[in-house]
């Protein structure tokens, strides 16, 4: 019996072997993710990123207990815990399962750990492999642990349709919350290790931050029949009421994950989010934005595999050379390889 | 471009909470380019079985200190084969009394370490029991 059916069947052990051959780019595996891809497109993809420390896997391991336990969504969880690899050797550590020792013993979860093999986004080049096979396998909830992230780790916002970005007090300004990068990617914000000092700092930068990238309507409080807000005597202008339904404003939630404080009201707002997304057409552009890019991620290894099988290793090397000692510059060494003028 | 990585994973069976051993014999693999899943301590049987299947790992490399190395190691090498995992190469480090090794050896224990083994050594002895 082929993996694919095996895997449609439920069979676990088969669902593992061809999540190690999409890791791999097994050519063996290439027909069985073929035939799983249209069964695809049902779960959803929940990214959770943030910095090393903040507590994510011990948030990953609190939602899938509260997606197992809840019996609205009983539904099959899968997680992909992503870590890094050395740089130097290819080895990696990959030590997410130690806070996820709660989900042991229920079959309907699946942990898969990943190593980046390279990639610098905070996923592996290969993590969308992985959960399309858990989506075909008929995982509903698909959870995608990122590296611990720094700034620029964004690539799970283009993989998952929520994104959450995981912060803990004491761990910046606000000056760090209104660079570019990661903040932006967020659809929740959560603080986890509420309990710690300094949480009130941290939510009051978040919101701010917020408030700067998305301005409310301020209105006179005659206009909005508001309550009256008044400053050395004279009226304010307060925000108005968002009534937007295609605007999605980022919730910011405090959680304390080793104690599951928090985790009811997160689940909540994946779900609002969820509808979100569904009721404003974003699910299906995410979608779109999601499966195009792996298409191009795709295309470029297989068109510089076409290049690599074509130009002689040597002819290659030969050029670095050139460029080396300055003979030509690096974009005329590439229109050169281009064109196969390789003399 | 990606290639087979040899996958580990180490885990800590039994209820003793020293982990120094399983710790250093992660980062040695890691180190020598392997990809290892480490679980933490006091894992049951049914639990690391449960993960080398999910990360379906080619060795599992088992940190036993307590004595209870004849109870677990059996048990660990049953639930591997039920669940289909017959090809996984078990090592075992810790405190084995001599005695016991000849026994686990003929279980299907692939290879037995204790106190001032050298990390070169077992890494060398994985690699030629995985053979990928």
């Amino acid at each position: 019996m082929s993996l694919t059916q095996s895997i449609l069947d439920g069979n676990r052990l088969a669902l593992a072997r061809l999540l190690s051959q999409a890791e791999n780019d097994a050519p063996e595996g290439r027909a069985d993710l073929a035939e799983l891809f249209p069964h695809t497109g049902k779960a959803h993809l929940i990214g959770v990123t943030g910095a090393p420390g903040t507590g994510k896997s011990s948030l990953v391991n609190q939602l899938a207990l509260f997606y197992r336990k809840n019996p609205d969504s009983r539904k099959k969880v899968a997680i992909v815990a992503v870590d890094p690899s050395s740089p130097f050797t290819g080895g990696a550590v990959l030590g997410d399962r130690v806070r996820m020792r709660d989900l042991s013993g229920d079959e309907g979860v699946f942990i898969r750990s990943m190593a980046t093999r390279g990639s610098l986004g905070g996923i592996a080049q290969k993590t969308a492999s992985l959960v399309q096979i858990f989506d075909a396998a008929g995982y509903g909830i698909i959870i995608i642990e990122t590296v611990g992230a720094g700034q620029s780790e964004v690539d799970v916002a283009r993989l998952a349709h929520t994104t959450l970005v995981v912060e803990a007090p004491g761990l910046g300004d606000e000056i760090q919350a209104i660079k570019a990068g990661i903040l932006e990617i967020a659809d929740i914000l959560v603080i986890n290790k509420a309990d710690r000092p300094g949480v009130e700092n941290t939510e009051r930068a978040l919101r701010s931050t917020l408030e700067l990238a998305h301005p409310t309507k301020r209105v006179s409080p005659a206009l909005a029949g508001g309550t009256r807000v008044r400053h050395h005597g004279k009226d304010m202008s307060m925000a108005a009421p968002t009534t937007d339904p295609m605007m999605w404003i980022p919730p910011v939630l405090k959680t304390v994950a080793t104690e599951g404080i928090g985790i009811d009201e997160l689940a909540a707002a994946i779900a609002k989010h969820a509808d979100h997304l569904r009721q404003s057409g974003d699910w299906a552009a995410r979608d779109r934005a999601r499966l195009g890019s792996e298409m191009e991620t795709l295309l470029q290894e297989a068109l510089m595999d076409r290049f690599h099988e074509n130009v002689q290793p040597q002819k290659y090397h030969e050029m670095v050379e050139q460029v080396l000692n300055r003979n030509i510059s690096p974009h005329e060494a590439v229109t050169s390889l281009l064109n196969g003028n390789l003399e | 471009m990606t290639e087979k990585k040899i996958r580990v994973l180490v885990a800590k069976p039994g209820l003793d909470g020293h982990d120094r051993g399983a710790k250093v014999i992660a980062r040695a693999l890691r180190d020598a380019g392997m990809e290892v899943i480490y679980t933490g301590l006091r894992q049951t049987p049914e639990m690391i079985a449960e993960a080398a299947l999910q990360e379906d790992v080619d060795v599992v490399g088992l940190s036993i200190l307590s004595g209870a190395h004849m109870a677990l190691a059996p048990r660990i090498l049953e639930l591997l084969k039920k669940n289909g995992q017959d090809q996984v190469k078990i090592f075992i480090g810790g405190i084995i009394p001599d005695e016991d090794m000849p026994r686990l050896k003929e279980m299907g224990i692939t290879g037995i370490y204790g106190p001032g083994a050298s990390t070169d050594d077992i890494i060398e002895d994985v690699r030629q029991a995985v053979q990928v």
